[in-house]
């Protein structure tokens, strides 16, 4: 007997998954080459499952930011941001992300993951309400988790069964926190953000969006679905990560409520954890300036995007709703997803196998994401071997369209 | 609204669409452990009840049932508010 025994079905399905083949939670990238290019296993690979969408990573000025932050400030900040560990990257950041998104203040977390964790459970508090799209991810989950508040579901992506929802809780004191994400991990699909700040504004709701997969992907300036829509007024609380579009790691939160700075010495998962290392800090920052010097970056992400999308429908895949950065395949069943990945890294293309339950059906899902980097050669060859794996496996729509 | 037999039969309603023919499903019924239902098959079934009965649920309530006669009871609470 062991405290580990509960975990008996789970090792149970995961050697399932190894006797395919598949060890998709053990990829170790020996090297990285290039955004889009690694070895595994001494092999090279095309990486088609990264989010690393603008590909930004190996960006010549990002990388010297931070070799020189790194040479000036050392390796860590060793401290958290209420004691010992805000240097002046982490302050300046937090000015440079509020200048960007027009917001009168931003905060800086160690991860994306703890930015929702910490922003979510602080903000709805016992008498409040949380509303979450039932696709949300893991980290918001975790957050209403850590809430005291009451959490409640509504359908994904789907405005009338939030204001339903929202017309239940009429005459119940407290908050109500919505909480939306602008590109949803798993699919690719966009947050109806138009509809849902229209609910907000006519419920008084408070509204959060997590543009993580959206920051330097949608808007014309590249803040997100909210830009996009033309409701960055109605989002009062924006979070994001650096580990997608900027191509480092750490999260954010900005937002114009007067008193926001007061979250500082609330925020549990900001206080209690070490700050980002100025490394990382200054990598970001200029990240954060490549992003806005190269709008065409976004173009380019765009046209991958629609190219990867339109080869992999015409092939007759059965895809997410629409083309964007994240484009998944939908697949009849484990055995079949775990075969098809395995062949797709045995021909030097690198995707991400995600299964149920975290996929927002029954159905596992190879999840490509596509990114500024990638070149037509390279998308129209992930095309071209998914392809030959997917008829191999029989899983193409001969009847397509 | 409903008395607690009546959300039972309505719920069993809803659950023969996703289980088994043949299957015999009573207030007795664990949801998971008996029916075998997935987590996702639960949400949507829950998320159809929550519109018969307009309501929601919130996910403390749902974490602590286990039975259909249990999210009867929940079901029949909120509707008496």
């Amino acid at each position: 007997m062991s405290i580990l025994d509960k975990f008996a079905p789970l090792g149970q399905s995961y050697a399932q998954l190894r006797e395919l083949g598949a060890d998709p939670f053990a990829v170790t990238f020996d090297s990285m080459r290039s955004p889009v290019e690694a070895t595994i296993d001494g092999r090279p690979v095309l990486v088609f499952g990264s989010n690393n969408y603008l590909g930004l990573t190996f960006d010549p000025r990002m990388v010297e930011s931070g070799i020189e932050a790194l040479r000036t400030y050392g390796a860590g900040t060793t401290g958290s941001r209420i004691a010992n560990g805000t240097y002046l990257g982490h302050t300046s950041l937090e000015h440079k992300l509020a200048e960007f998104f027009g917001r009168r203040s931003a905060m800086v977390f160690t991860t994306g993951y703890q930015a929702n964790l910490a922003m979510i459970s602080t903000l709805a508090g016992r008498d409040d309400v949380l509303l979450l799209d039932a696709d949300s991810h893991a980290s918001i989950y975790d957050g209403s988790r850590l809430s005291a508040a009451q959490v409640i579901r509504f359908r994904h992506n789907d405005p009338d069964d939030l204001a339903r929802r929202l017309r239940r809780l009429e005459g119940q004191p407290g908050d109500r926190l919505i909480v939306v994400e602008g590109i949803y991990s798993m699919l690719g699909d966009r947050a109806r953000m138009a509809e849902i700040a229209q609910v907000k504004r006519e419920t008084g709701a408070t509204l959060l969006v997590d543009e993580a997969h959206s920051l330097g992907v949608l808007g014309a300036n590249g803040r997100g679905a909210a830009e996009e829509a033309g409701v960055e007024d109605d989002a009062d609380f924006v979070v994001g990560t650096f580990s997608k579009s900027l191509g480092g790691i750490g999260g954010f939160c900005v937002s114009n409520l007067p008193d926001f700075d007061i979250l500082r010495v609330c925020c549990r998962p900001y206080m209690f954890t070490a700050s980002l290392p100025p490394s990382v800090v200054a990598t970001v920052q200029r990240g954060l300036e490549r992003m806005v010097e190269q709008p065409e970056l976004r173009q380019t992400l765009h046209r991958n995007a629609h190219r990867l999308y339109d080869g992999l429908s015409a092939a007759g895949f059965i895809l997410g709703p629409e083309p964007g950065p994240i484009v998944s395949v939908r697949l009849p069943d484990v055995a079949v997803a775990a075969t098809f990945w395995t062949a797709l890294l045995q021909e030097g293309v690198y995707v991400n196998l995600a299964l149920p339950p975290a996929t927002p059906d029954s159905h596992p899902l190879l999840r490509t994401s596509v990114t500024a980097a990638h070149t037509d050669a390279q998308v129209d060859r992930a095309i071209a071997t998914l392809t030959k794996i997917g008829a191999a496996l029989g899983v193409l729509e001969t009847n397509n369209g | 609204m409903a008395d607690f037999q009546e959300i039972v039969e309505h719920i069993i309603g809803h659950l023969r669409k996703v289980v088994p023919p043949g299957t015999e499903i009573a207030a007795e019924s664990r949801i998971v452990g008996d029916l075998g239902l997935d987590s996702l098959v639960v949400m949507n079934f829950v998320m159809a009840l929550e519109d018969d009965f307009d309501v929601s649920l919130t996910m403390d309530s749902l974490a602590k049932v286990e039975t259909v006669g249990d999210l009867a009871r929940t079901l029949e609470a909120l509707t008496k508010r």
